[in-house]
């Protein structure tokens, strides 16, 4: 079986380390992945924040494109990506009047059925944690992972159906099968302020600042993330974070996919460990999985 | 005291609901939004007062208010609203309206939108090092996170060139979303 693949604009420039590290451990473990040709910004935030038929429309032409092209599944890592395609479709289903509209404004039909999956539902609930367990070679043993849920894989639960909103279990229930120590932690769905990056900054670095304490506080080595917004917060302000708050922040902040290709022996340059700008190396020595 | 609210079909509850499908008269002010609320601690208005603002028909209260456009889209309120108000789409639907009006109560907010939306609408992906150069001109920091910028430069981590998505039909959904929306009617929304 083969599956749409969907990166998204972030896994092509900003988390490439997300889509090298996303396709290694898929084809370790024979999941096929296919680019679905041609595919296009699922307008994120902004689209369904400035006009709601644009919102819709844009990730649900997308699903149009996947069925156009004999997928019956797609596959998205990036969590926005995943919430607008599984929000479009939601709204798409459940209005005849949104459906006739979004058929108008992409000029294809809406009956459409294609399943969307997020990467880490891929790993639970296709390839199925009895045989995961069993092609782990490498284990983590001994490190400390907080993992990062934040907002968008979970929320709306009635339309993502992933998990629990408020106790996520999955990207828990993946690192421990890796050997590594899942921590409890207060902050694993709490919202890292994603879009608000770039034109409220500050907001995003306080609300950053208390991810990371939480999950030090924890004792966590790492944090895992399933969201490239999460790790361009987490990862790539840190050091605007120690700035502002006059204080060392050099906690490693990885892609659960990462994780799970070192588990699977996976060279760690190729799954993109060198592109973080918090250092993970160190860590990962210290505790000999390098 | 007696307060009568005048609750006419053209009150702004009504607009509301046409965008969000909420009745903002569900909602009888516990506050559960507001204590959870991510940028709770850089709003005037908590989502509470907003609904407010629209329970009383204050429309410039509502769509001169700040919140709408800090709002993070995370969704936590709504998840925990006690009566299933969609709460984040509410707030989404007064930015929708405050932007139909031109209104901007957080300008780099809606600029980043603004500039976002048309790097999509020009290559069908969206251009990150387009967006932030052209976000940081438009808001007057034109060094801002510069050296952030040269740190993921040097990962390798920066597109230098726009991504094409290849896609005839980009261009086509922007103008056909536009022309729809601002087509809308209510009575076309009460058939279905």
């Amino acid at each position: 079986m083969n599956y749409g693949y969907f990166p998204g604009c972030s896994l092509h420039a900003t988390a490439k380390e997300f889509n090298d590290s996303t396709k290694l451990v898929c084809d370790k473990l024979d999941l096929e992945l296919k680019e679905i040709d041609k595919w296009i910004c699922c307008g994120a935030t902004p689209a369904h924040t400035t006009n709601q038929e644009l919102g819709i429309a844009l990730p649900f032409a997308n699903l149009q494109l996947a069925a156009d092209q004999g997928f019956d599944t797609v596959v998205a890592p990036c969590a926005a990506c995943f919430n607008r395609l599984r929000s479009a479709d939601f709204e798409v289903k459940h209005s005849g009047y949104t459906a006739e509209r979004v058929g108008y404004i992409t000029g294809s039909r809406t009956d459409i059925n294609v399943r969307i999956l997020h990467i880490i539902q891929l790993f639970r609930d296709e390839y199925g944690y009895s045989r995961l367990k069993e092609v782990f070679s490498k284990p983590l043993k001994g490190l400390k992972v907080a993992n990062y849920y934040g907002c968008l894989l979970l929320r709306p639960s009635l339309v993502m159906k992933l998990d629990d909103p408020e106790n996520p279990v999955i990207m828990d229930e993946l690192t421990n099968l890796t050997g590594a120590e899942s921590v409890p932690w207060a902050f694993k769905t709490e919202c890292c302020g994603a879009s608000l990056a770039i034109p409220e900054t500050e907001i995003v670095l306080d609300l950053s600042k208390k991810i990371i304490d939480s999950a030090k506080n924890a004792g966590a080595d790492v944090i895992a993330v399933a969201c490239p917004l999460c790790h361009a917060n987490l990862d790539m302000r840190q050091k605007q974070i120690g700035k502002k708050f006059g204080a060392d922040y050099s906690t490693p902040v990885l892609y659960i996919t990462q994780l799970l290709g070192l588990a699977l022996g996976i060279d760690p340059s190729k799954l993109g460990l060198d592109s973080h700008l918090v250092d993970p190396y160190p860590v990962l020595r210290a505790k000999n999985i390098l | 005291m007696h307060i009568t609210l005048n609750l006419s079909s053209g009150a702004f509850a009504g607009e509301i609901k046409d965008i969000s499908g909420a009745n903002v008269f569900d909602c009888y002010q516990c506050g559960k939004c507001a204590a959870g609320c991510t940028v709770g601690g850089y709003i005037d208005d908590t989502p509470t007062k907003v609904i407010r603002f629209i329970q009383l028909n204050q429309r410039d209260k509502a769509l001169d208010s700040r919140t709408p456009f800090l709002c993070a889209a995370c969704n936590t309120c709504s998840e925990r609203c006690p009566m299933e108000i969609d709460v984040a789409k509410i707030m989404e639907s007064v930015r929708i309206l405050a932007l139909k009006e031109k209104r901007k109560p957080e300008r780099d907010v809606a600029v980043f939108s603004e500039l976002f939306l048309g790097s999509v609408k020009t290559t069908g992906r969206l251009f990150e090092l387009g967006l932030t150069a052209g976000f940081n001109l438009m808001s007057g920091q034109p060094v801002k996170d510069a050296e952030l910028g040269a740190r993921l430069f040097r990962k390798g981590k920066i597109a230098i060139k726009p991504a094409m998505s290849g896609n005839k039909n980009v261009k086509q959904i922007f103008d056909k979303s536009e022309a729809v929306s601002g087509s809308s009617s209510k009575e076309e929304k009460a058939e279905h």
